[in-house]
């Protein structure tokens, strides 16, 4: 019970992009289609999963029985990127064409600070293996739920009359910041 | 000490993550078209979209798949072309190459203005008023919303009229698209002889606007050798196809409103 109410709570609760404002910068480049956008997040989903499970055990196989805790960042950042590179290997190889839609993206999970922050949050929030596991299952599922709501709401405003000054990032930077709104309502939710 | 263990244990981390990676790249290694690459080399980089894919890759995988033709980058010139031809291993024939024309050369001196305008610097502006301040309502307005809109500085405003560098033009059509007296048209880059005018009124109604307009004489089609220029619907016409750049027209033509270089005159006819 504990579980579900973790993976809630990351996955909603404490959205990563509409209430952390971790992994803004694919959420805002890859929203153009609901397509791109689904690919994006299942990418990503794949990439923190991986990376929360491999950097927990390099923590605490590793850093805290060297006590080398401090190298926390750079280690973490080592393994995403390496990481990234694989799916990027990975997806040209069994999805040509998610890796063609996804484009300069992909590499750019590297810098999608919402996989460094999942990956450092595991630890700071002293989560056990499984826990970790769920919180980043739970947090990655709530940046697909978000890009893709995102997107959707991106498709017909293409199609909306909007004042010249507005149209294109503003417009979707307005919107983003009105989803993130509504998604107040979901704060202090106890499961 | 400490130091040794933290730059061993890093430096450990990255060569085991490169040597999975160096892994990983040889078991899903996929075998790319080196046409492609060449192709890639031989395209001008501008990635301006003007061939239709979305920038030079996604065109140089096109002309390696044999889905596009191997000229079919507008702004890449012979050269190039015959360059990807060669990595293609088909000849290069050389596609008709189109460039944009300007269809009128009544400049300030030989157009007359029914009116003064003294608005915005803008053609759609100016031709909102009257139809322009050209008493010719034809005509190039010379306020260069043309040259404003090519990405190729191919355009300029001399004495009052677009001229287009045709070395310079890559045919892309936005000048064509923003003209709002339509003037402008695509002619064949190798043909020199062009009736320089758009207006299709009658001879005297012309002469009284611009000196410089085509009256519909037929003089130009009584003395074309090769049938190669038709007057239709009051405005001569070259027949591109046909015309040798014999001269004769230009020579001929009472308002030298026919374009053509004379050195460069067929010597053989």
């Amino acid at each position: 019970m504990e579980l579900v109410s973790l993976f809630i709570t990351s996955f909603i609760v404490n959205n990563i992009i509409f209430m952390q404002f971790l992994g803004t910068c694919p959420f805002l480049g890859v929203s153009k289609k609901i397509d791109t956008a689904a690919g994006m997040g299942i990418a990503v989903i794949f990439v923190i999963t991986l990376a929360s499970v491999i950097t927990y055990i390099i923590h605490y196989a590793i850093l805290v029985n060297l006590e080398l805790e401090y190298l926390q960042t750079i280690v973490f950042i080592l393994i995403i990127a390496a990481l990234v590179q694989f799916v990027e290997m990975f997806l040209k190889k069994s999805a040509p064409g998610l890796y063609q839609a996804l484009g300069i993206f992909l590499p750019l999970i590297t810098t999608n600070c919402a996989v460094l922050g999942v990956a450092i949050n595991n630890i700071i929030y002293e989560y056990n293996f499984v826990e970790s596991l769920v919180y980043s299952v739970g947090i990655s599922a709530g940046f697909l739920l978000a890009i893709v709501l995102f997107a959707g709401v991106r498709d017909k405003v293409d199609y909306a009359d909007l004042p010249e000054s507005l149209k294109g990032s503003a417009i979707s930077l307005i919107t983003a910041g009105l989803m993130s709104v509504a998604f107040l309502g979901f704060s202090g939710l106890q499961l | 000490m400490v130091i040794v263990k933290a730059v061993a244990v890093t430096g450990g981390i990255g060569a085991i993550c490169g040597l999975l990676l160096a892994l990983a790249a040889k078991l899903f290694h996929i075998d790319v078209d080196q046409r492609i690459t060449d192709v890639r080399n031989a395209l001008p980089g501008a990635n301006c979209g003007a061939c239709g894919y979305a920038g030079c890759d996604a065109m140089a995988e096109a002309i390696a798949a044999g889905r596009a033709p191997v000229d079919g980058c507008p702004v890449a010139n012979y050269q190039a072309h015959a360059k990807i031809a060669d990595i293609m291993g088909t000849s290069a024939e050389e596609g008709e190459k189109k460039v944009a024309h300007v269809l009128c050369r009544g400049n300030d001196c030989l157009a007359s203005k029914k009116h003064e305008y003294h608005g915005v610097r803008d053609c759609k502006a100016a031709a909102a008023v009257q139809g322009g301040d050209k008493s010719c309502d034809k005509g190039c307005l010379g306020y260069g919303n043309c040259v404003r809109v090519c990405d190729f500085d191919a355009i300029d405003i001399i004495d009052g009229i677009a001229v287009i560098d045709k070395e310079k033009c890559t045919a892309c059509g936005k000048c064509i698209e923003e003209c709002p007296k339509a003037v402008i048209e695509f002619v064949p880059y190798k043909n020199n002889v062009i009736v320089g005018c758009n207006n299709r009124d009658f001879g005297k109604a012309v002469k009284d606007v611009c000196k410089i307009g085509c009256i519909a004489c037929k003089i130009c089609e009584k003395n074309c050798p090769y049938d190669a220029i038709h007057v239709t619907n009051n405005l001569a016409k070259v027949d591109y196809d046909k015309c040798t750049h014999c001269m004769i027209c230009v020579e001929k033509c009472p308002t030298k409103v026919i374009e053509g270089d004379l050195s460069i005159k067929d010597k053989a006819v």
